[in-house]
């Protein structure tokens, strides 16, 4: 599987509202986490939404991030966290 | 400004009501409706597409919704979508007296 | 779309009542698609009987044998969390119907609670159906943001120093928790460590019951 992105990797979330089904929520677009697995390759749900077939299909990452990253409000002394699922086209790449 | 569907984080948000209840009859013939039409035999609706048809509805009707009739719903949009059933037969069907609710 | 008041006003001025007109709207809607679809040939009168026996037949009772194994037999443990569908297969539960899935465990410094943001997607070939507050907006809205708060409420306190990991499962993937194994519990045989975890504490807003002394 062909992937741009290894766990390890620092990405970012794209800010997007494309006007069609997609399934990344507004509130963590734009904020920056650590690819922590690549779950495999799967069929992609916003053609899958339209009776399309989902192909080519996108590689899924679990995405995790500081929660004091994702909400300006949360407690930074606590070592929180938060994973999701977030497809390929979704993640770009943060220059360090 | 998320869409109606997207909810984490949503501002407003109360406690949370943990109290559950058996499913009725129409509910969970609801379920098995949808577990029937997606399975890999039939594929007339993909749970995708079920998802789609949800966040499809009006922003108030999809809060003022129950759970299952936010699918019911969508099944209907669905199979009207693609040509299964007509809203008018299910319209006609709904009306009358005698529907066949039992096998 | 449907204009559920206007119905519903439009029935209260026809009594007298008879049964069909104590159906709401939706409910007369499901009759109505079932029996259309029955006729069309589309599905039978007997699928959708034995779809509901079956989704009967599912329940949290089915995570929790998967969970006292985990605690019992640390090669199983080992299995799971490498690869979480085929070591469930083996305990006998029809993976042919669960797309993929992962298990998460709990320990003493890392705390996971599963949520989906954006609809209700829950492990149902290992739980069953989901409980109501798990489909309610006030979960799906707050649990990300303050699941403290959220936990909390379900009566768990956690140290400031325990990692709350929230998993948000919004594609294919579908998340069990394995709560940690409580304490007292040496010498309990599997079946009655099985007895101890609850559906909530596979989902992750409660730990497992600590056994009656």
């Amino acid at each position: 599987m062909d992937t741009r992105f290894q766990p390890g990797d620092t990405v970012r979330v794209r800010v997007d509202s494309p006007p069609h089904h997609f399934r990344t929520p507004v509130y963590i677009q734009g904020k920056v986490g650590r690819v922590a697995a690549i779950h495999g390759e799967f069929r992609n749900p916003e053609t899958l939404a339209y009776g399309g077939d989902g192909l080519p299909r996108q590689p899924l990452y679990l995405v995790h991030f500081a929660q004091s990253d994702v909400w300006g409000q949360y407690d930074a002394a606590t070592r929180d966290t938060l994973f999701i699922d977030i497809y390929e086209p979704w993640l770009e790449p943060v220059e360090h | 400004m998320p869409q109606v569907h997207d909810r984490g984080g949503w501002p407003g948000a109360g406690p949370i009501n943990q109290a559950g209840h058996d499913l009725s009859m129409w509910e969970q013939r609801t379920d098995a409706l949808l577990v029937l039409l997606s399975s890999p035999t039939k594929q007339l609706i993909r749970v995708d597409e079920l998802r789609r048809a949800i966040e499809s509805l009006p922003p108030d009707a999809y809060e003022k919704l129950s759970y299952y009739e936010r699918w019911i719903s969508a099944i209907e949009t669905l199979l009207v979508e693609k040509g299964v059933l007509t809203k008018e037969e299910i319209d006609r069907k709904a009306d009358e007296g005698k529907v066949t609710s039992n096998e | 779309m449907h204009d559920h008041e206007h119905d519903h006003a439009h029935e209260a001025a026809h009594a007298p009542i008879v049964e069909r007109d104590a159906l709401t709207y939706y409910e007369r809607r499901v009759q109505a698609i079932q029996a259309l679809l029955i006729e069309k040939g589309v599905v039978t009168a007997d699928e959708v009987r034995r779809t509901i026996e079956a989704m009967d037949a599912r329940s949290p009772a089915m995570g929790a044998k998967i969970v006292a194994r985990v605690w019992v037999d640390p090669d199983f443990r080992a299995r799971l969390l490498a690869d979480t569908k085929a070591a469930v297969a083996e305990m006998g539960v029809d993976t042919g119907s669960l797309i993929k899935i992962a298990a998460v465990e709990n320990t003493e410094s890392l705390h996971n609670v599963v949520v989906c943001t954006l609809c209700s997607c829950y492990p149902r070939a290992l739980l069953g159906l989901p409980p109501d507050w798990y489909k309610s907006l006030n979960y799906r809205s707050r649990v990300v943001k303050d699941p403290r708060g959220v936990l909390e409420e379900f009566g768990l306190d956690l140290d400031s120093d325990v990692e709350v990991r929230v998993y948000d499962s919004t594609a294919d993937m579908r998340y069990l928790v394995i709560p940690a194994r409580p304490a007292g519990t040496e010498g309990m045989s599997e079946e009655q460590l099985a007895e101890l975890v609850t559906r909530d504490s596979m989902i992750g807003v409660t730990k497992a019951r600590k056994p009656n002394r």
